[in-house]
């Protein structure tokens, strides 16, 4: 029972990282549409692979499903070199049509064996352990653990490999060509790993869920840092929490494994959007509020100091002018005296305000200005 | 030939066409090592794209480019490029400093990272164009500029002896266009060959020495002095233009 629990982690961590590494730049990109639709499009290869071979856990399996997928790229660039046709709506014809050549031949003539549509579109974590690699008779655990630890090897050696190059073509595509480092060549090498890893990770998640597996954490962790290789060590971290959160959530209510992993996923999203220093909606919200303080502050001091050592100052200082000279409800006006108290800008004595030296200095700053 | 009579770049009967209409048609000019010269011309003259055929970004339809005798991939190392500001996603996640380095990325080749030469290269570009205070400054946090000096600077390093840019002053202020200008002279005193797509036909005269009018076809090129006059001005423009004459 423990094996099990562990069994299932592990290919959950496992494919959560091989999936976010490729996805860092299809984030960067703007293409994690593209993963989408790899993911539908690879249904005939899958499909065809399986005639041949009558068994779906064939090596050959992967490699036609990976050859689906890249051509479905190439399907899409060629449609939007034309010119006739957007990038997106590129997409939009390429995979259902690929797609749907995957349904027509599951339900023409594999109608009675297990290959069915649930499997293909949510996949089952919970089996795959169930299906075990033997090595001369010794259990060395879950197949799926190697196929994806070997996924995530693949990925991660040509990351690491073509760091440069990828940042390069990713950021300046132009300058990539320019310099010789051939943009086309590095975006079909992405291509090939984001085809092979959303096939590996299909048998696990589905081809729905992989989407969120490879565009989740790559999003999270981009409104975190301005880092790119902080950006692909994060959506590592964030693609494991997510993935090990899911599992625990699934059963404790006892639902479908990839579906709590994609909740966490976006639970986790949101958490960072909402919560990150500097950047998340709170941290935006605070610092509005903190500027519009700070702007009435401004104004105050620059009132006072305008009026200082005149005949009128004395009633110019008065509180209760406040709201009529600079057009403040009083409640409003209340609360920047307050604001400019608590910063030590102004002082109050009886209803009279009179300025600090540094409330004098922040007048003429913003005078300065 | 001597040697002292190549041309740092030479285009010959250049035609690029974008579904059949053309964008270029039959273009010649020729460069010679050691000048600053600036492409002028209309919207949709197709000054961007002689830039991008001559770099072999985009392919022609027909003619010829040769930078120093021989085509451009045989002589990636010598040519630097300044691509418009606005071709990148400024909110990449990377720093300065980071993309000055990608000049160095052809000098590597292949997988080789860079190390610390390559940070100190890339130091000393920034200091030439005054940004050295800002290496570790988040790209997205930067001005127009800014990001104008940055992308000069990643030229820079790249130590070329043909420099071809792209609308380098492009949404930059007066001073920051003062001090780019400087740069391109002191790079031409050094021998190097600047060409320069430019919109600002007041300035053709006080910044470059050689200036190439283009609308679609070669109006003239050569000389500021020689050629750059009301009539061809008025051939490049469609008698649009109110010019000028200094």
């Amino acid at each position: 029972m423990i094996q099990e629990h562990l069994d299932i982690q592990l290919i959950a961590i496992v494919t959560a990282v091989a999936c976010a590494l490729p996805g860092v730049f299809l984030v960067l990109r703007r293409m994690t549409l593209m993963s989408d639709a790899i993911s539908h499009a690879i249904l005939p290869g899958i499909v065809l692979a399986f005639f041949l071979t009558e068994s779906l856990s064939s090596p050959l399996l992967i490699l036609a499903a990976a050859a689906t997928g890249v051509l479905t790229v190439v399907f899409v660039e060629l449609l939007q070199r034309t010119k006739l046709v957007k990038e997106d709506a590129a997409i939009g014809l390429t995979f259902p049509a690929l797609f749907s050549i995957g349904v027509i031949l599951i339900s023409r003539f594999a109608g009675n064996v297990h290959l069915d549509m649930d499997a293909v579109l949510l996949g089952e974590l919970a089996y795959a352990p169930l299906n075990r690699l033997d090595i001369f008779g010794y259990d060395v655990g879950p197949v799926s653990v190697y196929v994806m630890g070997t996924i995530l090897l693949l990925n991660l050696t040509f990351i690491l490999l073509f760091y440069k190059e990828l940042k390069l073509a990713t950021f300046d595509a132009s300058l990539a060509a320019t310099l010789g480092f051939a943009p086309t060549l590095i975006h079909y090498g992405l291509m090939t790993l984001v085809s092979v890893t959303t096939v590996g990770a299909f048998d696990a998640v589905g081809s729905i869920l992989v989407v969120a597996l490879i565009a989740g954490p790559p999003a999270t962790a981009y409104l975190i840092t301005n880092r790119l290789s902080l950006m692909l060590t994060l959506s590592a971290v964030i693609g494991s929490v997510n993935a090990v959160s899911g599992y625990w959530l699934a059963y404790l209510f006892d639902v479908s494994i990839a579906g709590a992993i994609a909740t966490m996923t976006l639970l986790m999203f949101g958490l960072v959007f909402f919560l990150v220093p500097n950047r998340g909606l709170i941290a935006i919200a605070r610092r509005r509020t903190r500027q519009k303080w700070e702007f009435a502050q401004t104004m105050l001091v620059i009132h006072l100091f305008n009026h200082e050592g005149l005949p009128e100052a004395e009633a110019e200082s008065e509180v209760a002018h406040l709201h009529e000279h600079l057009r403040w409800d009083p409640a409003f006006a209340a609360q920047v005296v307050k604001y400019a108290l608590n910063n030590r800008c102004v002082l109050q004595e009886e209803t009279q305000l009179t300025l600090t030296e540094r409330g004098r200095t922040v007048a003429q700053q913003a005078l300065v200005q | 030939m001597q040697a002292s009579e190549a041309k740092a770049i030479e285009v010959t009967d250049l035609t690029v066409a974008y579904q059949e209409q053309p964008v270029l048609w039959d273009v010649d000019l020729d460069v010679p090592p050691g000048v600053l010269l600036s492409i002028v011309g209309p919207n949709g003259a197709g000054k961007t794209t002689l830039i991008k055929a001559i770099l072999g970004l985009v392919r022609p339809a027909a003619g010829n480019v040769l930078i120093y005798d021989k085509p451009y991939e045989a002589q990636r190392r010598i040519v630097g490029y300044v691509p418009q500001r606005g071709t990148v996603d400024w909110d990449f996640p990377t720093n300065v400093l980071d993309v000055v380095m990608m000049g160095r990325y052809g000098a590597l080749g292949w997988v080789r990272r860079p190390g610390r030469q390559e940070r100190e290269l890339a130091m000393q570009a920034l200091e030439k164009v005054g940004m050295e205070a800002y290496t570790t400054r988040q790209i997205s946090q930067l001005s127009g500029g800014q990001q104008q000096r940055v992308f000069l600077a990643r030229a820079l390093v790249q130590d070329a002896t043909v420099y071809l840019m792209d609308e380098p002053f492009q949404g930059v202020d007066a001073t920051t266009e003062r001090a780019i200008v400087t740069l391109l002279q002191e790079l031409r005193e050094k021998g190097k060959t600047v060409v320069v797509v430019h919109h600002d036909l007041q300035t053709v005269t006080d910044y470059f020495d050689w200036v190439m009018l283009l609308n679609i076809r070669r109006i003239a090129s050569g000389p500021v002095a020689e050629t750059f006059t009301p009539e061809n001005l008025r051939t490049t423009y469609g008698g649009r233009v109110a010019f000028m004459t200094k």
